[in-house]
């Protein structure tokens, strides 16, 4: 068993060295119910190339379809190839600091993960992984806000927060989820008069229930915990070092919501930036960059948590993959499946899950995408059963699995 | 008989609360009788919140003494309007004006040697910034483009080709970040947006797909045949091809609708009808150019209609063509205005006779508002109130009920104060653009931001904004604070502040910070104005249009 102080002392990248697991790991066995635990989602908005971040360098079909943008096989020793993860895919370079997770059996991936709905469009495939019924517009709400609804009720405003300026669609829906931009902000600045706060928050306790009545309520009861719970104040531990992008900043306050303890089920958080058509790069360049604020922001949360990590589950999403081959311009157009990251505690990390449907041409998507084996429906609902607790038929209604469980969750 | 009592009652609850009957348990009894037109000054305020960034003082007054329909009208025609006022106060931002070459020359890009020295520590950053100051750089033309739309929203008198130019730049998005963007995005505005706003709308598509900032930001300038090998630059020698992008986005978002009935194989030909279209020297000029040796010169069917080979440049034109003219194009472009203009889920009846103007005019936007300015469905009482405004449309209308003014320096400040309400102007990513829908934009973080800025702008907190708050209660006794109130809130919101609100309110005018007792401790002295004018632009209503 580590203590705390040496798995502090082995943060970062030290801990590539570190054998052992992190104490958060070993928690995760007697905290089997579900109270307390905390689902975070991060959703890469624009599509990530799932091959370039987890890359099939052990499909020989892989290297030919991208002649300037493919990676690398890993290689011993050499800093900026990609790292190999069980000598068939191998972790994009700028991932490195997501490693010592997936050493540590923290982290597990999902390829070929996806929609059975095959649009091409960035805005429906959100808005159907989102509401988590694909093909289906109609549906009112996500099914992050289904899961939160199922579960029983708790008197705190913070069941479900989303860091950025709008209310995403997966938590849109009657549980009164937050969102906020910065939890240094979320209050009435009007310095030591008490008159304005008091004054808004009769106005919008008054009245109809309708959207902004509503949302107001939940907004004046969650300033009140968040200043008495000091949520904003609480620095990163164990010398944890978000990247100073919105990613990390987001994370970082997620984190702080975890640690204040104000009642955290589900958050949320988005990353821009993943339509590369133009110049995506290979080991270095545009996509890489992305890369590595992603998986520094990533690290840095686990990191923060620390301990705590072992009620925390971290899923990563896309609304859809990118082309195999790469176009004219050194890019890749949409495509079909990608890949998908589970970080946390409970995860049967260090594994690739899902079938892998191969690179040959007869064996992709309408002859240019990657097939989807995994429905994301699939993914979503094993986390949220097996972490959250809570039934997956209203989560994802319609759905009928085809395959046995992935089990990567314990 | 019985329905109709109902209606009535369900409504009359809609109207009390300040709230649509949309949203209001009863809605589907309103569908069984018609709901009852607004009409007198009611009708002029919903006119003023629906076709101006919100009624200043006096606005009321002056409709009513020109009348609805001749206000109407001239707001149709905007170039019959003078607004020189506008133009002086946007001298000096310069960038506005400035073509794109010169732009290039004026801004130039960051030299990567003084990047390195800085990244190195052999430069400092304080020497960096002299060396390439922040009003050299090209993010200062994003910035005056900023300025420029808080101060149009605010001031011209032009407002509905003002809403019409954010409408048409949303739906024609492109994010000013990206790229060669940032040099383009005030000739986008100026160039492919602005002269067709109020036109016709294939106008408005053969002017962005041609548009340098366009054919960056969606990738169609590097979009070429498949064997196509570059012939010089720094990619000189090695293979291009094509690129999806444009050619997606101009049929799901521009024309079409994602349900307008094209497949995937659509999608690649109209990238094929579309390559070497593209810019002439993006780093120096920037002007659109047609290279026909990108050029993929076959033959293409798109939506099942043949264009024959060796076209060239008029494939894109014949593409437009095909898709300007189509029925669900007319049908996308009906939906998009009805939202904008009466519901965000519009009523289907009024979409179908929008429809139907853009398919005899071949796509008026005067003409189509003009259907929707004249129809039962824009006058109904479930339309008034029932639109969430925007951050950007909460801003401007807030500065304008105060009887506001700003000049440029004020313009960028208001700019911020939207952005951090969570619409940072001309920053959407996505190819949507901004969505106008209320969910979108009612959360806990933005409602506070809503609070906080009308707090900071009612006590003159934004530099170069003022407001005038005296004289909208001018004429009521200063110690007689519920006349201060009346006078306040019908200044601002008109009759659509619910009794709620008016309690709430009334009630604030008790507290000591807002009524200052006189030094006798007789009666009420004097009334902070400002404070109550705050609340009352955080109030609910005043979020609504």
């Amino acid at each position: 068993m580590i203590t705390r102080r040496t798995f502090v002392k082995a943060g970062g990248c030290a801990l590539v060295a570190y054998a052992g697991a992190p104490r958060f790991l070993f928690r995760t066995a007697h905290a089997a119910e579900a109270s307390g635990k905390v689902l975070v989602a991060v959703f890469q908005r624009g599509a990530v190339d799932g091959l370039s971040m987890v890359t099939p360098h052990g499909d020989p079909g892989y290297a030919g379809v991208r002649p300037t943008i493919g990676l690398q096989p890993p290689g011993r020793g050499e800093s900026e190839r990609a790292v190999d993860l069980d000598g068939f895919f191998a972790l994009h370079p700028a991932l490195a600091p997501l490693v010592p997770l997936w050493s540590n059996r923290a982290l597990a991936v999902v390829h070929a993960c996806g929609s059975p709905d095959t649009t091409r469009s960035h805005f429906d495939a959100q808005d159907y992984m989102e509401t988590g019924t694909p093909g289906e517009k109609a549906t009112a709400d996500g099914w992050l806000a289904r899961a939160v609804g199922t579960r029983p009720a708790k008197s705190t405003p913070f069941r479900a927060v989303a860091i950025g300026p709008a209310l995403p669609r997966a938590l849109r829906g009657g549980i009164g989820a937050i969102s906020m931009q910065s939890l240094e902000r979320f209050d009435v600045r009007a310095g030591a008069d008490s008159t304005a706060r008091a004054g808004f928050e009769s106005l919008y306790e008054q009245g109809v229930r309708d959207l902004l009545h509503g949302t107001g309520r939940e907004t004046f009861d969650a300033v009140k915990m968040l200043r008495s719970a000091g949520a904003a104040r609480i620095a990163p531990a164990n010398g944890a070092e978000y990247p100073r992008v919105p990613l990390g900043e987001a994370l970082r306050q997620i984190a702080q919501l975890v640690k204040a303890d104000v009642g955290l089920e589900v958050a949320f958080a988005d990353m821009q930036g993943w339509d590369t058509h133009v110049g995506q790069g290979a080991e270095r360049g545009q996509l890489a960059l992305r890369f590595r604020d992603f998986g520094a922001a990533l690290a840095a949360f686990a990191q923060d948590l620390g301990d705590k990590m072992s009620d925390v589950v971290v899923l990563t999403m896309s609304e859809f993959g990118r082309t195999v081959a790469e176009n004219g311009n050194r890019g890749t157009d949409h495509g079909h499946a990608t890949a998908m990251l589970v970080l946390g505690g409970g995860v049967r990390g260090g594994r690739v899950y899902g079938q892998w449907p191969g690179l040959a041409h007869h064996q992709l998507f309408e002859g240019r995408d990657l097939a989807v084996t995994t429905d994301f429906r699939a993914l979503f609902a094993e986390v949220a059963t097996r972490h959250l607790g809570v039934p997956a038929a209203p989560l994802f209604p319609g759905f009928r699995p085809t395959q046995p469980p992935l089990n990567i969750l314990a | 008989m019985i329905s109709q009592v109902v209606a009535g009652a369900a409504l009359a609850l809609g109207l009390l609360n300040g709230c649509s009957a949309s949203t209001s348990p009863a809605a589907p009894a309103v569908a069984l009788a018609p709901a009852p037109r607004v009409t007198g000054d009611r009708q002029i305020v919903h006119v003023l919140n629906r076709l101006t960034y919100g009624p200043r003082p006096g606005d009321l007054e002056r409709v009513r003494t020109m009348g609805v329909s001749a206000w109407i009208d001239r707001q149709l025609r905007p170039q019959t309007i003078d607004d020189s006022a506008t133009e002086r106060a946007l001298a000096e931002l310069t960038t506005l004006r400035m073509p794109i070459a010169e732009a290039l020359r004026e801004f130039p890009r960051p030299d990567p040697k003084l990047q390195a020295q800085v990244a190195s520590g052999e430069m400092s950053r304080q020497e960096m910034l002299e060396r390439y100051p922040l009003e050299k750089r090209p993010a200062r033309i994003a910035t005056e483009l900023q300025a420029a739309k808080a101060v149009r929203a605010v001031t011209s008198e032009r407002q509905l080709e003002e809403i019409m130019v954010d409408l048409w730049f949303n739906h024609f998005n492109v994010f000013a970040g990206k790229g060669d963007v940032r040099w383009y995005v005030s000739a986008y505005e100026r160039e492919a947006i602005r002269p067709y706003a109020m036109g016709r709308f294939p106008d408005l598509v053969r002017a962005t797909a041609h548009h340098p900032a366009m054919l960056f930001y969606l990738d169609n300038w590097l979009s070429a045949r498949p064997d196509f090998i570059v012939p010089a630059g720094p990619n000189r020698g090695r293979r291009a091809g094509l690129n999806e992008n444009y050619a997606r986005e101009l049929m799901e978002l521009h024309t079409l609708g994602v349900d307008g009935g094209y497949t995937q194989r659509d999608v690649t030909e109209v990238a094929r009808a579309f390559t070497g279209w593209t810019i002439d020297r993006p780093q120096t000029d920037g002007r659109f150019v047609f290279r026909p040796g990108m050029h993929d010169t076959g033959e293409k069917i798109v939506l099942g209609r043949r264009i024959p080979a060796g076209g060239g440049r008029d494939d894109g034109e014949r593409v437009i063509e095909i898709l300007t003219r189509h029925p669900a194009t007319a049908r996308f472009i009906a939906t998009k205005l009805a939202r904008r203009f009466v519901a965000d889920t519009p009523p289907p009846a009024l979409v179908t006779k929008v429809a139907d103007t853009y398919t005899s005019t071949d796509g008026d936007i005067p003409a189509m508002l003009r259907t929707i300015f004249e129809s039962p469905e824009f006058y109904s009482a479930d339309a008034y109130g029932a639109k969430i405004k925007k951050p950007f449309e909460f801003v401007a209308s807030a500065v304008r009920a105060l009887g506001g003014t700003t000049d440029a320096q004020g313009g960028m400040a208001l700019a911020r104060a939207s952005a951090e309400i969570g619409e940072p102007l001309y920053q959407a990513q996505p190819p949507t653009g901004y969505a106008d829908r209320g969910e979108v934009w009612v959360n806990a973080g933005a409602l506070l931001a809503r609070m906080n800025f009308a707090l900071g702008l009612a006590s003159g907190r934004y530099p170069h904004v003022s407001v005038e708050i005296p004289a909208l209660v001018a004429g009521a006794e200063p110690s007689a604070p519920a006349a201060v109130l009346n006078r306040l809130l019908t200044a601002i919101v008109a009759d659509q502040a619910g009794p709620e609100t008016r309690a709430v309110l009334a009630a604030q005018l008790g507290e000591p910070q807002i009524t200052r007792m006189s030094p006798d401790d007789r009666g009420p002295a004097n009334t902070d104005v400002a404070k109550l004018a705050a609340l009352v632009i955080g109030s609910p209503e005043f979020q609504r249009r």
